[in-house]
């Protein structure tokens, strides 16, 4: 690999992961002000016009906040805890193709690439709780290890009916076998499971058992504060629009859009942005509209409901498949 | 040295060094962690042999799931008793006596057979332009499907295994 080549790898590492941050930002005002009008509030309205600056202000505050720590917290894992949750989320993002031939890496192995560092992702989670030595924390990083172990699986089998109708993992070629039909028609099973487990796997609510503040103050985060917390806030939020990418390019055609009239010459990165944020929308929606599952029942639902249906999907895919073939 | 046999050097070097952390650690979830990162080292080790798809499930399925239930067990257990007692009995350095013959020698009679397998019908070239979960896949279930179905009786007869002990508990 020569020079050059790694430059422009570094630069469009870089544009990616800066344009990013700022969608992560700004989806915390998204949630704030879907989820006010939705309680018939008005959201913030302060910091500029409708409170459009308001993240900005609340990154500067949580920036000069002091970083509190624990005296019984185990320091060095204290610390990383919150950094590995969001390089696992940042470097997911390399596989993401945005558009034809545009994104850092072009993998055959993308989507199992995402399973791999969504999994790691969860240790943030699991020894931020260890390493506070609260017992609130404690018991959101325990539940959080139960849950993230049992949703991978639902997760990664409802993934497997797509790269079988694809015949790849690779996500580029994904997009491409959907340039007819997107495959939420053929997999109407495996997006309903999927979109259960990805709420799972990012801790949100309904399946926010980690941080249910009615029970465990904020659950794995009780302890953290200022930049540290952000890192975690941070990489809720990036993982949120991994898996949102991710079920957009699976199910809803990725970065395919209308190919007609003035359809046409709208760049294929706009549908990709708009199907996300689409999707993003849902999460909120779901936040506002459903209550907090009990743990029992999250649990049940996983093992008893979700992956029985998903291996039931493969295998009718998989009929189906060699009878039409 | 050329890029490749730094890299390897590298990870020769740290696999070894991160395999005594995981067991001279006093706090069993730092032993964890410390395998956690010695997973990943081997994940990228695979990644130099063009096997991506073993690098993603030693990923998926060591640090994913398997160390995350080690670290639930552990947390779950109650080690500070462990922590602060002495750690190794006196058989150490019989082990180590007896490690540094079996090195010897194995180092003996590598040294001294030199085996070049007749190259076989997956190459790189071939691997790369199929793709490597269609190898696997195809040599999986055509050559290997006995050992393979043998494999899965084994882990449903666990988990029945498990099933059972576990009914036992509650009654």
């Amino acid at each position: 690999m020569t020079g050059v080549e790694m430059l422009i790898i570094v630069i469009k590492t870089v544009i990616v992961v800066s344009v990013f941050m700022l969608h992560v930002m700004y989806a915390q005002y998204f949630e704030r002000k879907v989820i006010a009008h939705m309680q018939a509030r008005l959201g913030p309205m302060r910091v500029g016009w409708h409170g459009i600056l308001q993240p900005i202000a609340d990154s500067l505050k949580l920036f000069l906040k002091e970083d509190i720590i624990p005296s019984s917290a185990d320091r060095p894992i204290f610390y990383v805890a919150p950094i590995i949750g969001v390089i696992a989320a940042l470097s997911s993002l390399a596989v993401i193709p945005l558009w034809e031939g545009l994104g850092v890496a072009n993998l055959n192995i993308g989507i199992l690439y995402i399973l791999a560092l969504s999994s790691v992702g969860s240790y943030c989670v699991i020894l931020g709780g260890w390493a506070s030595n609260s017992k609130y924390s404690f018991l959101g990083g325990l539940r959080s290890s139960a849950q993230v172990i049992s949703y991978e699986i639902a997760m990664g089998l409802s993934l497997v009916g797509v790269m079988m109708m694809a015949g790849s993992a690779n996500l580029s070629d994904i997009v491409k076998a959907q340039s007819g039909h997107w495959f939420i028609w053929y997999q109407p099973l495996a997006c309903f499971v999927f979109v259960m487990s990805a709420i799972a796997e990012t801790n949100r609510a309904p399946f926010d058992l980690t941080e249910a503040e009615t029970e465990l103050v904020a659950g794995f985060a009780t302890e953290y504060s200022g930049m540290r917390w952000a890192l975690f806030f941070m990489a809720e939020y990036a993982g949120m629009f991994i898996m949102t990418a991710l079920g957009t390019i699976c199910f809803l055609g990725g970065w395919n859009g209308p190919d007609f009239w003035i359809f046409a010459y709208v760049p294929k990165i706009v549908w990709l942005v708009l199907k996300i944020y689409g999707c993003i929308f849902i999460y909120f929606w779901i936040r506002a509209t459903l209550p907090r599952y009990r743990y029992d029942q999250l649990m049940s639902i996983g093992w008893k409901i979700f992956i029985p249906l998903s291996l039931a999907n493969i295998v009718v895919t998989g009929l189906v498949k060699i009878i039409w073939k | 040295m050329s890029t490749p046999q730094v890299l390897f050097a590298y990870f020769a070097v740290a696999m070894t060094i991160l395999s005594l952390l995981v067991v001279t650690r006093r706090n069993p979830v730092h032993s964890v962690l410390w395998m956690l990162v010695l997973f990943i080292h081997i994940a990228a080790l695979y990644l130099f042999l063009n096997a991506e798809f073993i690098a993603a499930i030693q990923i998926i399925i060591y640090a994913g799931a398997i160390l995350v239930l080690f670290l639930f067990v552990i947390m779950l257990l109650n080690l500070r008793k462990e922590e602060t007692e002495k750690r190794f009995q006196k058989q150490w350095l019989y082990s180590i006596a007896i490690s540094v013959l079996f090195v010897f020698f194995l180092v003996l009679i590598v040294g001294n057979i030199t085996v070049i397998p007749p190259p076989g019908p997956y190459t790189a070239d071939v691997i790369k332009s199929e793709g490597h979960i269609m190898t696997v896949g195809k040599v999986l279930y055509s050559e290997f499907l006995l050992p393979f179905e043998i494999a899965s009786l084994i882990l449903l007869v666990a988990i029945i295994g498990a099933v059972v002990l576990a009914k036992k508990r509650i009654e």
